[in-house]
């Protein structure tokens, strides 16, 4: 792979990642990662909706007048949050249910503003294409880690199987409140922050 | 009395930024200081006060299933456009922060000034769009949807001047050097849910 083109896949993951440094989408990382599976669900929605909506964009970019982007970019976004929405109701109507507003917020989800914004508009198709692919790896990695701490610390489960057997059911694990309410995901992505700031020093904040 | 009880359930109980995660990305981004925090907090009142009950209206007598009876009599009785919901509402909201942020500009250029680029961006909070929805989730009239917008937006901005303000004060403390910046504000944010939680047991 050229250098650029690993840079604008791999970047986000680690050293551009959306939620941990660039503070963008953070309103749906926190409150669907109760537990793990909505947490995947949301994360391919979120795949779909910026992969299309950078694409469409970057293809449309010489030809959206600057003084109404922001709602051209919000029109097209919503056309294709309705899709993944329409879609989802008819084959995942459950989690659909589950993930309740959340999906429709995907529209305002500040990570497809932003990369719509920030490098769509200045790029070329297929590397929009790339960048809407990197940053929502970057988004799901987040999303599966808090998803996986909550529901396991939580409810001592994973995608719905036992695998610590709480002290209700007659296991030995206590569950922990606190992580399946909203509190808890905010602990989870500090401590995560921290771990990733001390990891690459080079991230740190001053101040 | 019901309308009071709905106001406070909006602001407490169910607060927009530390209860449903709604609004985060400023929430975050723009509690550096008091005066920029409460800036925007006014903003979100004000935007939400307006945006919630027009997109009720709009939902009630153009989207919802039958809802164009009465403009075009009983033939449109099964027409349901609820699918447009999300594109309505969204360029509702949009058009709504560009009459507010040309208001503000011509009246208020130091609030202009010190919100900058948050402005447009409020169309972009999921809390205004989030209002909208929740409106529609739980089925609230007119009325409702007035008290329940400016409850939410209230809510929003009591929580990110209280944030701003410990911010302010965390300037002089020694934070852990990995922790500092963004990560301490989320471990805040959590302590302040965890406060807001006493609220979760109080009947209305």
């Amino acid at each position: 792979m050229k250098k650029e083109t690993k840079d604008i896949l791999l970047g986000p993951i680690h050293l551009k990642n959306p939620i941990t440094l660039q503070v963008l989408g953070i309103c749906s990382a926190l409150a669907v990662t109760t537990q793990l599976q909505p947490a995947l669900v949301m994360s391919a929605a979120l795949m779909f909706v910026l992969v299309g909506s950078n694409v469409t964009i970057s293809m449309l970019r010489n030809k959206i007048p600057g003084s109404i982007r922001v709602i051209t970019q919000l029109a097209i976004i919503a056309s294709l949050v309705i899709l993944a929405d329409q879609i989802m109701k008819a084959y995942l109507f459950e989690v659909s249910k589950q993930l309740s507003v959340f999906v429709g917020l995907i529209i305002t989800n500040c990570i497809v503003m932003g990369r719509a914004e920030a490098f769509a508009m200045a790029n070329p198709p297929a590397k929009a294409a790339l960048d809407g692919i990197g940053n929502a790896l970057g988004y799901s990695v987040i999303l599966i880690i808090v998803g996986f701490f909550r529901e396991l610390l939580g409810s001592g489960k994973l995608l719905g199987h036992v695998v610590m057997p709480t002290v209700n059911n007659g296991g030995w694990y206590n569950p922990n409140g606190l992580m399946v309410l909203s509190p808890g995901a905010f602990f989870i992505i500090g401590l995560f922050i921290w771990a990733q700031r001390t990891y690459s020093q080079e991230l740190v904040e001053e101040n | 009395m019901e309308l009071v009880n709905l106001f406070l359930k909006a602001t407490f109980i169910e607060n927009m930024a530390l209860a449903f995660f709604l609004g985060m990305c400023s929430f975050l981004a723009v509690s550096k200081k008091v005066d920029t925090a409460l800036g925007l907090g006014l903003a979100v009142i004000f935007v939400l006060a307006i945006t919630t009950p027009l997109n009720n209206l709009i939902y009630t007598y153009l989207l919802q299933e039958g809802a164009l009876s009465w403009l075009l009599g009983d033939g449109a009785a099964s027409v349901n456009l609820e699918f447009l919901t999300f594109i309505a509402f969204i360029a509702t909201i949009a058009a709504i922060v560009q009459i507010v942020e040309m208001a503000i500009d011509k009246f208020s250029p130091a609030l202009y000034g010190s919100l900058g680029v948050f402005l447009p961006l409020i169309a972009v909070n999921c809390a205004i769009l989030g209002g909208s929805l929740f409106m529609v989730q739980r089925e609230y009239n007119l009325v409702e949807s007035t008290v329940f917008g400016v409850g939410a937006g209230t809510g929003f901005a009591l929580a990110i001047v209280a944030l701003a303000a410990i911010r302010e004060k965390m300037k002089y403390s020694n934070v852990p050097h990995g922790l500092r910046g963004l990560g301490i504000t989320f471990i805040t944010t959590g302590l302040m849910a965890m406060g807001f939680m006493i609220f979760g047991g109080i009947q209305l």
